[in-house]
Formats: C-alpha cells, sequence, structure tokens
C-alpha cells in the first residue's frame, strides 16, 4: 500500500474533470545500480477509476510511463459531491485506492 | 555517463545561432512550463503536512509546537522569513537547521540522528525534504523577507559572502566562479548572477523544485550541497587539496546503456 | 469483486452465485484485471497493433496531440504527452514511443460517457515519434508527432 494519491475532480460544464497524481517509483527495470546490478521493475499495471458503480476510465501502462505518474481526463454524469474512487495495481501484487469527492463548479 | 555528455554536446551544437537558437530556448521554457500544474511535488507536500502532525522521536511528540521564526507551530509564511536567529538556539537557522533544532528539543532526537538522511534516494524516502517541501509550500507567493539586523544575523551574512568567493578544492573554484559573472552556462543551464539582487531573489524563491532528472523535490541545501560536490569540495578539505573523488548523488548512479 | 457479487445477488443467485463469484474472481480469469503482456514487449507498431488484437491501422488527422505536449523535452524521464480523438466510437487509446525499448507506454480505455481525451507523462529513452492509436468501432487509426528529448530519460 503505496503513499496517498492526489486526485482532483471537480466541474467543467456537464463533465467531471480528473486530474490525479500517484505516488509511485515507475521503476522500468532497465537500469542498474552503483554495484552494476539491474533495479528490478517496479510498475503500475492497471488504474481503474470507478464513479457511482461503474468504471468511466481505465489504462494499462508499461514501465515507460514516468515516475510519480499523472494522468488527467473527462467524462459524463457526475455532479459536485459525487464519490471518484481510483485503484491502481502494480506489478508486484501492490495496490492502492484513494478516494475524492467531486468539488463544485 | 560519456554517451550523455557526448549527446548533449552534439544537441549543443546543432542548436543554430540567432533566432533558432531562441526558438529552442522558448521550446524548452515551454516544456518547464507544462510540469508547473500538477507537478509530483505536491506528493511530497502531502507527506510533509502528514509528517508535521505525526508523533515521533523518543518523547513521542510532534513538530506541532515547533517554532520557525513566526511563533510557535505557525508555518504560512515562515519559510520565506528564513534563515533568521534563534534565541533557544542562540543561531542562525535556515529551515532545515530549525528543523532538526526542533527534533531534538521537542521529539527528543539526538543530533546527529535528527540530521541523518537530509536528503531522498530511490525506496529511501527523507522526512526532513517532505517537511521542507510542505512549509515551503505554505510560503507560496510571499516575497522573500528573511531578516538582517540581528548582529548574529549580520556576521553570518558575512561568512556567507566570504564562503561565495572562497576558492578551493581540486579546481580552485568558488561560487563566483559560476554566479559572479552574467551569461555563463553549463552546457544547456543558463548559470544565474548570484551577486544581483533581483536575480537572487528570483532563483532562491524556486527552491524547493520537483527535479525531474532526480525524481525527487529537491530543496535549496541540496542545490548547495551538490553545488559543492561538482566542484570538488568537501567540508574537511574545503581548505586544502588535492580532493578525492566525490559521488555528486544521493541515489543509486545508473550504469551507461538501457 | 464486490460488484460481481452484487449483480449475483440482485438476479436471485443465492449462496450459489456467491460460490460462482469467487470462482469466477480467481487471477487469471476474464473478472481478473488484464494487463496485456505481449503487447507490452513489441519493439513496433506493426507487432503492438498485432498484440491488441488489431491488423492494420490508418493515419488519420482527427487524432491530435494537444497542449501539453512538448515539441522538445528538457529531460526525457517526464514528457507529457495529451491526446485527443474526434473519431466517433473511439473506444480506447493507446500511446508508444517508436524509440523506446519497448514501444508501447499506455493503452487507455475510453467507456461511453468518458471523453476521448488523455493527458499523462511518459519516460522518452531519445528524441522519437510519439504515436496515438486509437481504436474506434473495431477499427484501428493512428497519428504520430516528433518529440525531441534533450536528455534520454531511460536511466542511461
Amino acid at each position: 500500500m503505496g503513499d496517498p494519491m492526489r486526485i482532483r475532480a471537480s466541474m467543467a460544464g456537464d463533465k467531471v474533470e480528473v486530474k490525479v497524481l500517484m505516488a509511485h517509483e515507475m521503476e522500468s527495470g532497465q537500469r542498474k545500480d552503483a554495484k552494476g546490478a539491474t533495479i528490478p521493475a517496479h510498475f503500475i499495471q492497471n488504474v481503474t477509476v470507478r464513479h457511482n458503480g461503474r468504471t468511466v476510465f481505465s489504462a494499462q501502462w508499461g514501465p515507460s510511463i514516468s515516475k510519480n505518474p499523472f494522468l488527467h481526463f473527462r467524462f459524463k454524469g457526475g455532479k459536485p459531491g459525487d464519490k471518484i474512487s481510483i485503484t491502481w495495481t502494480d506489478n508486484k501484487g501492490d495496490k492502492r485506492t484513494d478516494e475524492t469527492a467531486v468539488a463544485g463548479s | 555517463m560519456a554517451g550523455r555528455r557526448l549527446a548533449a554536446v552534439l544537441f549543443l551544437a546543432a542548436i543554430p545561432f540567432g533566432s533558432a537558437a531562441q526558438d529552442t530556448e522558448a521550446a524548452i521554457q515551454r516544456y518547464r512550463d507544462m510540469l508547473q500544474d500538477d507537478s509530483p511535488a505536491e506528493l511530497e507536500e502531502l507527506k510533509g503536512a502528514e509528517l508535521w502532525k505525526t508523533s515521533r522521536g523518543p518523547k513521542n511528540v510532534s513538530l506541532e509546537q515547533c517554532d520557525l521564526g513566526l511563533g510557535s507551530g505557525v508555518v504560512r509564511g515562515a519559510y520565506a522569513q528564513l534563515p533568521r536567529y534563534f534565541a533557544d538556539s542562540g543561531k542562525v537557522e535556515d529551515l532545515e537547521s530549525r528543523l532538526v533544532s526542533c527534533m531534538v528539543t521537542l521529539q527528543g532526537f539526538s543530533p546527529a540522528d535528527a540530521k541523518k538522511n537530509p536528503f531522498s534516494a530511490p525506496g529511501r524516502p527523507s522526512d526532513k525534504e517532505a517537511l521542507v517541501s510542505y512549509i515551503a509550500a505554505q510560503s507560496r507567493g510571499m516575497k522573500l523577507d528573511a531578516p538582517l539586523s540581528h548582529p548574529k544575523e549580520i556576521e553570518a551574512f558575512q561568512i556567507g559572502e566570504k564562503l561565495f568567493y572562497k576558492r578551493a578544492g581540486p579546481h580552485d573554484f568558488a561560487c563566483a566562479t559560476c554566479h559572479g559573472d552574467a551569461g555563463k552556462r553549463i552546457r544547456l543551464q543558463d548559470l544565474p548572477l548570484l551577486t544581483d539582487p533581483k536575480e537572487a531573489q528570483k532563483i532562491f524563491t524556486t527552491w524547493p523544485a520537483y527535479r525531474v532528472s532526480q525524481g525527487a523535490v529537491r530543496t535549496m541545501q541540496h542545490r548547495l550541497f551538490d553545488c559543492y560536490c561538482k566542484c570538488g569540495i568537501r567540508r574537511w578539505n574545503m581548505f586544502r587539496r588535492p580532493s578525492p573523488p566525490c559521488r555528486c548523488s544521493w541515489r543509486s548512479s545508473p550504469k551507461a546503456g538501457k | 469483486m464486490n460488484e460481481v457479487r452484487r449483480d449475483l445477488l440482485k438476479s436471485g443467485g443465492g449462496l450459489l452465485a456467491l460460490v460462482a463469484a469467487a470462482a469466477l474472481a480467481r487471477p487469471g480469469s476474464a473478472l481478473a484485471q488484464q494487463w496485456n503482456k505481449a503487447a507490452f514487449e513489441t519493439r513496433n507498431l506493426n507487432d503492438t497493433l498485432r498484440a491488441m488484437g488489431g491488423t492494420n491501422a490508418a493515419e488519420s488527422k482527427d487524432i491530435q496531440f494537444v497542449n501539453p505536449t512538448p515539441d522538445i523535452a528538457e529531460n526525457g524521464a517526464v514528457v507529457p504527452v495529451t491526446v485527443t480523438s474526434t473519431i466517433p466510437g473511439t473506444e480506447s487509446i493507446a500511446i508508444m514511443v517508436e524509440r523506446n525499448p519497448n514501444m508501447l507506454s499506455a493503452k487507455f480505455d475510453i467507456p461511453e460517457g468518458t471523453d476521448a481525451f488523455v493527458s499523462t507523462r511518459l519516460k522518452m529513452g531519445e528524441t522519437s515519434d510519439v504515436i496515438a492509436l486509437v481504436k474506434a468501432d473495431g477499427k484501428y487509426f493512428y497519428a504520430r508527432k516528433e518529440i525531441k528529448v534533450t536528455l534520454g530519460g531511460c536511466g542511461g
């Protein structure tokens, strides 16, 4: 269970606009440490965003997504006060879910 | 490492002079602007805010009673008025030094323990780095206004000025060597003229900042550490030469090749 | 897992439905999260396309790279890339970096009611074309944009 995400959800017209920063090393598995040993890959593989019981956005990621990943997307059908829940799972089986409420416009 | 330098040099050589070079600079500035919003620094600020309220150390107390210069527990605006003289410690302290003092007096850490791990590395977060990120963010938008009236503050200023011009280390560098003349550059990085008050104010207030190349928030203290390290200057060899090689990175150095 | 259980209970499945739900939710089954390993190990557009179940892709001006997406990235470790598609029926947007060791960076699924828009940040090892591959109504389309990189972002 990593560090908390920073989720911002607000209304942009009739859509909910979501910007999220996730705390994750996103280690590609391509780098070597000072002793020459490969640093093992450790990266988020799946991201799922849920609102009112349905998935409104999802992603499969590879290790070439930047460290401390950022994601920005928009969907219809939400209103201020609604809960948005975001879950990530990584290649080591770690997972994290954070929630936020949609801010008023 | 050599491959990277070569690539940077080749890229630099490929930038034509005149307006095309200005286009490149403008494009790079646009890239920097793109990373201002939703900076990963915000994650570090969240961690720091949490740490400020967390009971830690032998006395199991939080830092919430720490006086950062504006009164016990006042965080908002404090960073903009540091460094300053603190009567309780009898010293001029910047934010990092002040945090160490509070960790010792309030939380009961030994000075050695309080000073440990000032800079993060992959897999090894730094409490002070997170705290500085949080506290500095509470001064966002405020004018830098560190006091310079107490005799100790003036003394610290004078020592700093001497150090700015002191040449040391294997390259015989002083801060002034790179930052004492206008229009200098290291590869693609412009070097600010730190003897100009306007430029100094502008540059100092860009720290702490999320450093993309480090994948971490870096503070002014780290900036100073990195400058000294790259110049080959260690604390113990400040006044003699030559110095041994210094690993200028607090994270594992990646080897060349993918 | 929770929502599967709820649906089965709603349809009156009872205990049997709960057992069935537990069995269905085991890793590796259709209900477990999918990560297309093959697609993340390919080295060119055609192989990636095939791994994602497509055969060919047509270039389209209805896929755009918009702000924030730089022309030059000072550091390849963090390159913002923002893609929007106005192709009707867009169901997914994949982003690839042609000269990265493995091309595919991400695949985003766009359900009904969600904008065909995404902004994220990638690592780029060197100057390269970034390709946005869109699946719409079962067909594939793509657009390219070159992003120059001054410092490799893969740790080299």
